[in-house]
């Protein structure tokens, strides 16, 4: 009997531990939601937010996506010279960043650098009271820090994903024309033909949604924080694994459901 | 020891009505009750880790009792609505242990935080008010600094500042001079009583510092094992013959307090 308890025991907790935080994710979304029609309108934090959010991730934006579009071309065209297509290579590259890689990896860049920086931030004014003494003061965290955050990714990423297709395309094409010796012509024409409008479009709402999971989950995370530095240490990482996680699952089903 | 002379009305405005609460296994409040009148200044004493905090986050609902009712003009704090509970919370002014300032923020826009979410003041009024504000707690020419730029003794000012910056009806002081020198200390005790008279406002104030409850307090509550075993004025409380509270008072090391702590490490 004490060795199943011992195996099933953490299994359970487990269980329990993932509804738990589920539960509490929904729970805190709805909050935010609800908060955030009621006034008073907080402008100039949602305005500092989106500077550090949108603005502040252009560096690091553009490097990503400016070297995976090189990469993408540089791959594609060997594998497409084995069977003479390299004139599809623009195509790849366009496609592949619009719909995909762009959203995803600016997604994950931003999860990074900001998702965990807002768990950080949130759990320090957990662990110094702060948080309390929002509350004191009549006024609801949620609404005072995790809806001008969140808002701030559901806008900002849409347009970093958008600065980091044009990056990443613009990339492909140095790969392909500079070194590769492709015609720029050509590429350029067939960077165009088969990428249609709803490609970009279904890219920058996978991005706004991840811009929602990340922040979100950043600010959960830090909203939890218990036991001191050590707590605030786990949240950050944990805003960064769970964000990611959370990108990269409902990546899928995204896809799935805008094809 | 010097004594207050008492001034509160004889309305109770803050009921605590056998608060319990426990945190896993671990009991904290056993069925705590007090009674606070309007305008007095009530201090609760105890050792530490009794549940002074944790019974003054009840009081402004930022814990839920398990058992037991926190009732503010006779209405429960755990059963109101948000906003209800919003409204309820700018009547009350709360200054942290360590001052809980928010980092991000100057110590002018600290102050005046409460004054811009929650009033329709013009950004003029706002800045005298914070201005006066300030000068109650002796503080000039630290608006513009920030918080981590401050010493302890000043944070904890400007946690003052912010908390009566709304002009409130009930001030909570959660050890106002906990790591102060003992003339600092002396200095916030007078700080207290001086915004306790000018504002006419009800205060509770949670410290272990007997110098100081002594000085500020018009009822004097002493927390033990999760539950209030001696309440009374000042001059009263400190002659009682409760052994716990004897041995609180002279400060000794033997005693029913700390056989007690013996007794759960064995």
């Amino acid at each position: 009997m004490d060795t199943v308890n011992r195996i099933f025991e953490p299994v359970g907790n487990l269980f329990f531990r993932m509804f738990e935080e589920t539960g509490r994710w929904f729970q805190m979304l709805q909050r935010t939601f609800v908060w955030t029609f009621r006034p008073p309108f907080e402008v100039r934090e949602w305005l500092r937010q989106m500077v550090r959010l949108g603005i502040d991730s252009i560096p690091v934006v553009a490097l990503t996506t400016m070297f995976t579009g090189m990469v993408m071309a540089l791959q594609t065209f060997t594998g497409f010279q084995r069977v003479h297509a390299e004139n599809f290579v623009a195509s790849v590259v366009s496609l592949a960043m619009v719909r995909e890689l762009s959203p995803v990896l600016v997604g994950l860049m931003v999860a990074g650098r900001v998702g965990s920086s807002m768990a950080a931030e949130i759990g320090t004014m957990r662990v110094t009271e702060q948080l309390d003494a929002l509350e004191a003061l009549a006024t609801d965290p949620v609404h005072y820090l995790f809806v001008p955050r969140v808002l701030a990714g559901i806008v900002m990423l849409p347009f970093l994903t958008l600065l980091g297709d044009a990056i990443g395309i613009a990339g492909g094409y140095l790969v392909a024309v500079k070194l590769l010796g492709a015609n720029p012509l050509v590429y350029d024409q067939n960077t165009w033909m088969f990428l249609d409008l709803k490609d970009i479009w279904s890219g920058l709402v996978k991005a706004a949604v991840f811009g929602l999971l990340l922040t979100l989950t950043g600010c959960i995370k830090g909203y939890y924080t218990t036991g001191g530095a050590e707590g605030v240490g786990r949240a950050t990482t944990s805003a960064v694994v769970t964000g990611s996680l959370l990108i990269l699952l409902s990546d899928f089903f995204l896809t799935k459901v805008l094809f | 020891m010097v004594h207050r002379t008492p001034h509160y009305q004889e309305t109770i405005l803050l009921r605590l009505v056998d608060l319990h609460k426990s945190f896993g296994p671990k009991k904290v409040l056993k069925g705590l009750s007090l009674d606070v009148h309007r305008g007095e200044s009530v201090v609760i004493v105890g050792g530490s880790g009794t549940g002074k905090s944790v019974t003054l986050k009840n009081i402004i609902g930022l814990m839920c009792p398990d058992e037991g009712h926190v009732l503010v003009d006779g209405k429960d704090v755990c059963h109101m609505k948000p906003r209800e509970l919003n409204m309820m919370r700018r009547r009350f002014g709360m200054s942290f242990q360590e001052g809980a300032l928010f980092d991000s923020m100057s110590v002018f826009e600290n102050v005046a935080f409460p004054l811009r979410r929650h009033t329709q003041k013009t950004e003029k009024e706002i800045e005298a008010r914070v201005e006066e504000c300030l000068e109650l707690v002796n503080l000039y020419g630290v608006s513009d600094k920030r918080p981590s730029e401050l010493s302890g003794g000043m944070r904890r000012r400007v946690g003052f500042a912010r908390a009566f910056s709304l002009a409130p009806e009930i001030l909570l002081f959660d050890e106002p001079t906990t790591g102060l020198d003992p003339v600092m200390s002396d200095v916030v005790a007078d700080l207290i009583i001086e915004m306790d008279d000018k504002l006419g406002a009800t205060a509770i104030t949670i410290t272990h510092d007997l110098k100081v409850a002594f000085k500020i307090a018009d009822k004097v509550a002493m927390i033990h094992d999760g539950r209030i075993i001696e309440q009374g004025p000042p001059e009263v409380f400190e002659k009682s013959t409760n052994p716990i509270v004897r041995q609180f008072v002279e400060g000794r090391a033997e005693g029913p307090l700390t056989d007690e702590r013996q007794e759960a490490r064995d």
